[in-house]
């Protein structure tokens, strides 16, 4: 019987080599395709199992992993969740990550390549791998100003400094609280993601950089003087046209100013005098005046229809060109297919503050690896000139008089000039209209520029205008940065 | 000078690892030596996962670790005294296996803590293996000779089938997760089929050896096949049928496959026919075909192997989500596998019993595998190098059957959890969660080690060539290649009886259990 046994024998080691075969086809060959099958739930646990590096604001971590004793090893918090919701965006098993938590995702997983370093020194050190830590531009301060300013009312506020670029606040309300979105229970996650979707508010969008964009309405007057100062053959005391009322070119229709007052009697104002008081047939005229071409052109000049990321990615703002001149003349005073984000209009203020050289915003400011050894620092960088300086100073010193004397004396700041400009935007018919605000401050030496922007009007709702309504927030927030 | 030195302590020690054999009481330095790695494996990893998962050792780690320490001496101490010749590699191989199960199934006790559903298997499974090696070791202590158990050929055939047929039974069965393969005894709950196969093991040996030429050459010839007479065949195809009926009954495919595995094996052994081993072979064919058209639980099985990851089997329950998983978990491993405790083995249903495999892959690597493979195969091996080296057709028989049962298990379980064949629900011998089937197992341990110890005692009996101490030379070699049995009655009676050693020398065959082999021959 030994022939059969021996035999039997080079079976058993047949049968064994192909368990070691498939085993090896398993644990090798298919390894890669299987560690990346989207139903591997150790692929998730292997991404989100990283101790991230913290999001910090002034020195303090708003973002952070702690330790936990789950799959995950790490559980993100948001310390001041809905306040920071628009900058830190969420981290979550779920849904995949927003803002600084994406676009900054490869500092913060420690995956980037500038920290190479960090990998060896934890692989050597056996050190637990945590990733960089990404420091922020905002001030708390004002962040706080603009979240309690704006209260419950729909809207959004940025707050650039002029000089740099660095955003200093960024809020959209209402806010959220991304620790509801970054659990590890999965059904909660879900669950909180369907009420936060299903939420009036739309808590979830973005309003200051990549929500629905808004029509600017008056702010947009900035660009229409811009436009009108560049050609050369405009100063701020250039008497232009302000009728009661401007007719459509080809149509019946009158363009009417707000609550169709009477600009001036005379019929015609000067154009420091008509920005003061936001005259509607005055600017749409002078918007024709100028023309298509060179109101696109200085559109683009502050960045409409460009992109941007901030890192995030920043919807365009749109000023569509247009042949017909009704249009032209809606779009001149910020109405028609004029869109734009409180960003943008930001950046507007912020260009004239900083003697018309737009800096590009940005909101990192410092990535260090976990042993703070800066691995990254942002420094300020000129995007583009948007304006002469002599057009900016004619600017400043109009806006100067809008919140000295015009719509935006709310803004004002005792002990401080402050330069602005309100708008109060027709959106919706049957809804009442946005209030906007648009600002620096100090006149003479611009430390923040801010907008911002109030749907259908807030708690004021039909009452509510820029000045009303949206002044005194920017007042607040600009005040915030100044007595930092 | 070292070397001058050395050499001559070298040469000292080969001829004693070569003549071992010849030893009169072998010092069995190499089982101790063995068990002192396994130990070390077993018992390290048990430290590890603890310290990886919770941060210190296991509460009662020196109690424990001692206790396993003290099992393993007293089996050695047992086997020098009781089973001296018996194979050395057999126990540290088999310890290894039991410690690495040991570990990783209290590892995943560990990670069951912070889940819903927490389990305690660590301490059970510990408890069972001290009773399945007390119980190997009764084996060895008790069982003087293996060819005692011829004496029970249909006793066994009887347990066997009693075995199996016991779950089915009002009162006695009881249903676990969907199979009716267990028996509730007292506060325990046991799946008899583990046992049965022993049984049928001794069985089929017995049965065998007396009607293997029978089998082998009584038949007619069809299309150049040699088949055997039913009335030879008619035994072993009425219990093997009855077992497969009542297995079908049980809906327990992996047992079913098992004991059909044992029963084409050793019926080749026994008759040396490729001819059976291929209708073995067609009839596993025709019956899984059948079975996966007449079935709809077996036909979901081989929908779960031929398409694991279409979307719709891996959602269906029950699907391949499993099996899937425990895929990934062996990716997840890759050549070197997370370390022990570092890993997410849990996230598989049953990563404890079935799919201990891609459990242990996932922290292991690939280069954990292919080692634990390479123990099983060198315990495998050890057996059947016992199944030749045994004299007595009988113990052939049962050694090789026994040491197979254990390959063809292991390739029933890994091959399900890898694909090479469709998932049936089998334990991984001395691994897996499991009392039964640790028990069953241990005592296939005990089993071969007492065949061992008598395969590897030095006869005084002339081998073949040699010229016995009376200076008489054998006029047949018995175990011989195509060596007919000796022409005696094969009468139900006879057959119990050790006939086929037919010596020429005065001794008559010893009786059976006389341990005295020797003692009569010198005489």
């Amino acid at each position: 019987m030994n022939v059969p046994i021996r035999r039997l024998a080079t079976v058993v080691l047949a049968m064994v080599l192909v368990l070691m075969g498939a085993t090896t086809y398993h644990q090798f060959f298919q390894a890669d395709k299987l560690n990346n099958d989207g139903r591997n739930v150790r692929t998730l646990y292997r991404a989100y199992g990283v101790f991230r590096g913290p999001i910090v604001v002034d020195g303090k971590s708003v973002a952070l992993s702690t330790p936990v004793d789950d799959p995950f090893k790490f559980q993100r918090k948001y310390t001041d969740g809905s306040l920071y919701a628009a900058v830190t965006g969420y981290y979550s098993l779920v849904f995949a990550p927003t803002m600084i938590e994406a676009s900054e995702n490869s500092a913060l997983n420690g995956t980037a390549d500038e920290l190479w370093m960090q990998r060896l020194r934890q692989l050597v050190t056996g050190e637990q791998q945590q990733g960089a830590s990404v420091e922020l531009t905002l001030d708390a301060k004002a962040q706080e100003a603009a979240a309690k300013a704006l209260g419950d009312q729909k809207g959004a506020v940025v707050a650039i400094e002029p000089k740099t670029g660095k955003i200093l606040a960024l809020y959209s309300s209402p806010s959220y609280d991304p620790n509801q979105l970054a659990g590890h229970d999965t059904a909660k996650v879900n669950k909180n993601w369907q009420k936060l979707l299903n939420d009036d508010g739309s808590p979830l969008t973005n309003r200051a950089i990549a929500g629905d964009t808004y029509p600017p309405g008056s702010t947009f007057k900035l660009v229409t003087s811009a436009a009108a100062l560049e050609s050369g053959d405009y100063t701020p005391d250039t008497v232009i046209a302000a009728p009661h009322r401007l007719k459509y070119p080809g149509s019946s229709k009158e363009l009417k100013n707000f609550a169709d007052e009477v600009c001036s009697s005379s019929g015609k104002m000067t154009l420091d005098a008509a920005l003061e008081m936001s005259c509607n047939t005055a600017f749409a005229g002078l918007g024709v005046k100028v023309g298509n071409d060179a109101m696109v052109e200085q559109a683009k000049k502050f960045g409409f229809d460009t992109p941007l990321s901030i890192p995030m990615t920043v919807t365009q703002s749109h000023f569509p060109p247009t042949t017909d001149d009704a249009e032209l003349m809606r779009q001149s005073i910020g109405q028609g297919d004029d869109r734009v984000t409180p960003l943008q209009i930001a950046m507007v203020s912020a260009a004239i503050a900083n003697g018309g050289k737009q800096m590009a915003p940005y909101l990192v400011d410092t990535v260090r690896d976990s042993s703070l050894r800066v691995v990254s620092k942002t420094s300020p960088s000129t995007l583009r000139t948007s304006v002469s300086e002599h057009t900016a100073d004619e600017l400043k010193s109009m806006m100067e008089d809008v919140v000295r004397s015009g719509t935006g004396v709310a803004a004002q700041i005792p002990g401080v000039t402050v330069a602005g400009k309100t708008g109060t935007a027709e959106n919706t018919p049957g809804q009442p209209p946005h209030a906007w605000f648009t600002g620096f401050a100090p006149a003479d030496d611009p430390k923040v520029a801010v907008a911002v922007i109030v749907e259908h009007g807030g708690q004021q709702g039909a009452e509510g205008t820029g000045g009303a309504t949206a002044a005194p927030i920017a007042k607040a927030v600009m005040e915030a940065v100044l007595n930092g | 000078m070292a070397a001058v030195a050395h050499a001559p302590v070298r040469g000292a020690e080969l001829p004693g690892a070569d003549d071992e054999a010849t030893l009169p009481r072998p010092g069995r330095r190499a089982e101790l030596g063995l068990l002192v790695v396994a130990l070390a494996i077993g018992i390290g990893a048990y430290a590890l996962v603890s310290i990886k998962v919770v941060d210190r050792l296991p509460g009662d780690f020196y109690a424990q670790a001692l206790g396993f320490v003290a099992v393993a001496l007293v089996a050695h101490l047992i086997l020098r005294w009781k089973a001296p010749y018996a194979d050395q590699v057999i126990l540290p191989a088999t310890l290894a296996l039991n410690g690495i199960g040991l570990a990783m199934i209290y590892r995943l006790d560990l990670a069951s803590q912070s889940s819903a559903k927490p389990h305690d298997l660590a301490g059970r499974q510990l408890e069972w293996t001290a009773i399945a090696v007390i119980a190997a070791l009764a084996v060895v202590w008790f069982l003087k000779d293996h060819r005692l158990l011829r004496r029970y050929t249909y006793i066994a055939m009887l347990v066997g089938l009693g075995l199996v047929i016991l779950p089915l039974i009002p009162h006695v069965g009881r249903t676990i997760n969907g199979a009716h393969i267990w028996v509730a005894l007292g506060p325990l709950s046991l799946q008899p089929a583990e046992l049965a196969k022993i049984a049928f093991a001794i069985f089929f040996a017995g049965y065998l050896v007396t009607h293997r030429d029978t089998l082998a050459l009584a038949g007619p010839r069809v299309m150049g096949l040699q088949l055997p007479r039913l009335q030879d065949l008619g035994p072993i195809l009425v219990v093997w049928a009855a077992s497969i009926l009542v297995l079908v009954a049980e809906t327990d495919l992996g047992t079913s496959l098992l004991f059909f595995g044992l029963f084409v094996a050793m019926l080749y052994i026994a008759t040396q026919r490729f001819s059976w081993v291929l209708i073995g072979l067609v009839l596993m064919g025709a019956g899984a075909v059948f079975a996966a058209s007449a079935f709809a639980h077996v036909q979901v099985r081989f929908d779960i192997w031929l398409h694991a990851f279409d979307t719709d089997v891996y959602n269906a329950a029950p699907g391949s989500g499993q099996l899937v998983r425990g895929l990934f978990g062996l990716a997840n491993g890759g050549l070197f596998g997370t370390g022990w405790g570092a890993g997410y083995p849990y996230l598989v249903p049953y990563a404890f019993s079935d799919f201990i495999y891609t459990s242990l892959g996932e922290e292991l690597g690939l280069t954990g595998m292919l080692a634990i493979l390479m123990v099983y195969l060198i315990l495998v091996q050890r057996g059947l190098r016992t199944a030749l080296g045994v004299r007595d057709g009988f113990g052939k028989l049962l050694a090789a059957g026994l040491a197979f049962t254990m390959a063809w298990q292991l390739f029933v379980v890994v091959g399900g959890v890898t694909r090479v064949i469709p998932l049936t629900g089998l334990t991984m011998p001395f691994v897996a969660q499991g009392g039964s089937s640790l028990l069953a197992n241990w005592l296939v341990i005990g089993l071969l080690l007492r065949i061992s110890d008598s395969a590897r005692r030095p006869s005084l009996a002339p081998e073949r060539g040699q010229v016995a101490p009376g200076g008489i030379l054998p006029d047949d070699d018995p175990t011989g290649p195509g060596a007919l049995e000796p022409v005696v009655p094969t009468t139900p009676e006879a057959g119990t009886q050790v006939t086929e050693v037919v010596r020429p020398s005065p001794p008559p065959p010893p009786p059976p259990g006389d341990d005295a082999n020797g003692e009569v021959a010198r005489g």
